[in-house]
């Protein structure tokens, strides 16, 4: 790669493919991070992960919720958008305290807007138990 | 319950994870009257568990999480009019004739023998335990599978510790550290033997340097140490011959191993039944159609190789059902004189083990080194491919045409897989 700019390489994590992208960047007159050229993605969202991980890097996040009277006891849930790297641990801490009742089903928004970051979705379904846990049928 | 278990059906399938469903549904779409088994108490296997994105980019053309790519399965094996039996144990499989199988079922609700045409065999894998990898040391509360790890995390919603040792850094090691250092719980590292990382490049940056956790390695846990529950873990460097490094040993203080040391084909039913069993993969010999050598027995998923990748064990499942459908409509897959597939230099496996010649075919191969600018060669079928990167983490996926396997059945029967630099 040749031209102006400071070279970042990075490891695509968008697919498993795992492309060895080159971003060249340079600093824009308001210290803004600015992209002028991506190399070695093989597919349009590569080169578009790589342009938003050197500017502002971002995931989407997974954990579970418990459900209250569930079977499962518990739901797993990810963001509806990816949300920036740095605030996981705040986003997580947000989150502990969520409980929500049977039943869920897969889509359904558990918690909105958290820390104005994103929606939580569950990804799996919870039904009712229709008796306590533990107790024997 | 509803399902009606009783009779003779054109195809029985076990398992209920990815391969099963996938092979299920399409038996079924093909006209097939199918019943599927599951030991467990709902459809997925493994991948109600494994809760993480990344799943169906080939197969579905769209990125899900575990449980959601398992929900899309199901929904089409109920569209498709399959008949489910849930927490069913298939202990054996007998052999009555070329064109009858009996399938011995132990359900709550049903136990007997179902008698099929055709059989697929998708019952997975299971996880090698910490013996099977040489952690000698206390019999104490606080070592896992990994899996066991996740279903307490991701099902039960139960942390198993607050710090944590990861043994084995493949793809399913680093899912699970990433679990731990985002519940709350210290990873104090990743300790992986081989000289390189065990899984994808893109699980090291997301799940282990985006949580800053330690990879060593060239590094083995020899022993685990504690009363009652782990407090201690010892591990020793080893060399380039895998052999431990006198005088290099460390503790490492924690309160859970996690063994994630990969994963063994459930094979034994097959074996039992008199299918041949290939010792690279683990699983049984296959013809073009995922035939194992006993006619009308199919296997698919990783029962029959294991993958790293969901989309090869569902599309591993459809050409499993597609074997059985010609199976049962030409009664029988044709003998003809097959070409044998096998690894050589640079390959630890290749499926299928035997090619017809008579259609084009997708072959499996893993490679047993990391190699940049890898010179794949299908000796014997005269079919090289280039490719930039092969690691032991990824499967590689090549399509072989009839014309190129029939170009061996004039020279020496086989085709072997090599991979080369350059």
């Amino acid at each position: 790669m040749t031209g102006r700019g400071k070279v970042r390489r990075l490891t695509c994590i968008v697919c498993p493919l795992g492309c060895e992208i080159e971003v060249r960047l340079d600093r824009g007159p308001g210290g803004d991070v600015r992209v002028l050229e991506v190399r070695g993605a093989t597919c349009p969202r590569g080169r578009e992960w790589a342009a938003q991980e050197v500017t502002d890097p971002r995931r989407v996040v997974i954990t579970v919720v418990p459900v209250r009277g569930g079977d499962p006891p518990t739901v797993s849930v990810k963001t509806d958008r990816p949300i920036p790297k740095s605030r996981i641990p705040e986003f997580m801490r947000a989150l502990a305290g969520l409980e929500v009742e049977a039943p869920v089903r897969v889509g359904q928004v558990l918690a909105k807007d958290v820390l104005d970051l994103a929606n939580v979705v569950a990804t799996r379904e919870s039904r009712s138990m229709g008796r306590s846990f533990g107790e024997r049928p | 319950m509803g399902t009606r278990v009783e009779g003779r059906r054109d195809v029985v399938v076990v398992g209920g994870g990815p391969a099963g469903m996938a092979a299920a549904a399409r038996a079924a779409e093909l006209g097939l009257d199918v019943l599927m088994v599951d030991e467990g108490e709902r459809l997925g296997g493994i991948l109600p568990q494994c809760i993480h994105p990344g799943f169906g980019v080939h197969y579905l053309r769209e990125e899900l999480t575990g449980p959601e790519f398992a929900q899309r399965l199901a929904s089409r094996v109920e569209d498709a009019g399959v008949d489910v039996l849930l927490e069913a144990h298939v202990p054996e499989v007998r052999w009555i004739s070329h064109a009858e199988k009996g399938v011995r079922v132990l359900s709550p609700g049903f136990s007997g023998e179902v008698r099929a045409g055709a059989v697929i065999y998708a019952a997975g894998a299971r996880e090698r335990h910490r013996f099977e990898i040489g952690i000698l040391g206390d019999r104490v509360a606080g070592v896992y599978t990994a899996g066991e790890a996740q279903t307490m995390m991701d099902v039960y919603g139960i942390l198993p510790g607050r710090r944590v040792l990861v043994v084995g850094s493949g793809d399913v090691g680093m899912i699970v550290a990433r679990r731990f250092a985002l519940e709350g719980a210290e990873v104090v590292g990743v300790v992986e033997i081989m000289p390189y990382p065990g899984g994808l490049t893109r699980n090291v940056v997301q799940c282990l340097e985006d949580f800053d956790i330690p990879l060593l390695l060239s590094h083995r846990v020899v022993s685990v140490r504690g009363r009652g529950r782990v407090e201690k873990a010892v591990l020793m460097r080893v060399d380039e011959g895998l052999r431990d490094i006198p005088g290099t040993e460390t503790e490492v203080e924690c309160d859970t191993v996690v063994v994630s040391a990969g994963l063994v084909p459930r094979v034994e039913v097959l074996r039992e039944l008199g299918a041949l069993i290939d010792p690279a993969t683990g699983g049984p010999v296959v013809n073009d159609r995922l035939e194992t050598t006993v006619p009308g027995v199919f296997a698919a998923g990783n029962a029959l190789v294991i993958n790293d990748l969901v989309d090869h064990a569902a599309e591993q499942g459809e050409q499993a059902a597609e074997g059985a459908a010609e199976f049962l409509r030409r009664g029988g897959i044709p003998a003809t004189d097959w070409v044998r597939l096998r690894p050589g230099e640079g390959v630890k496996l290749t499926v299928p083990q035997l090619l017809s010649g008579e259609r084009d075919v997708w072959i499996y191969l893993r490679v047993n080194r990391p190699v940049r600018n890898a010179r794949l060669s299908l000796r014997g079928a005269g079919r090289e491919v280039r490719l930039p990167v092969v690691r032991p983490a990824e499967m590689v996926r090549v399509k072989l045409m009839a014309g190129e396997v029939r170009r061996a059945k004039v020279g020496g029967r086989e085709v072997v897989a090599e991979v080369y630099r350059g």
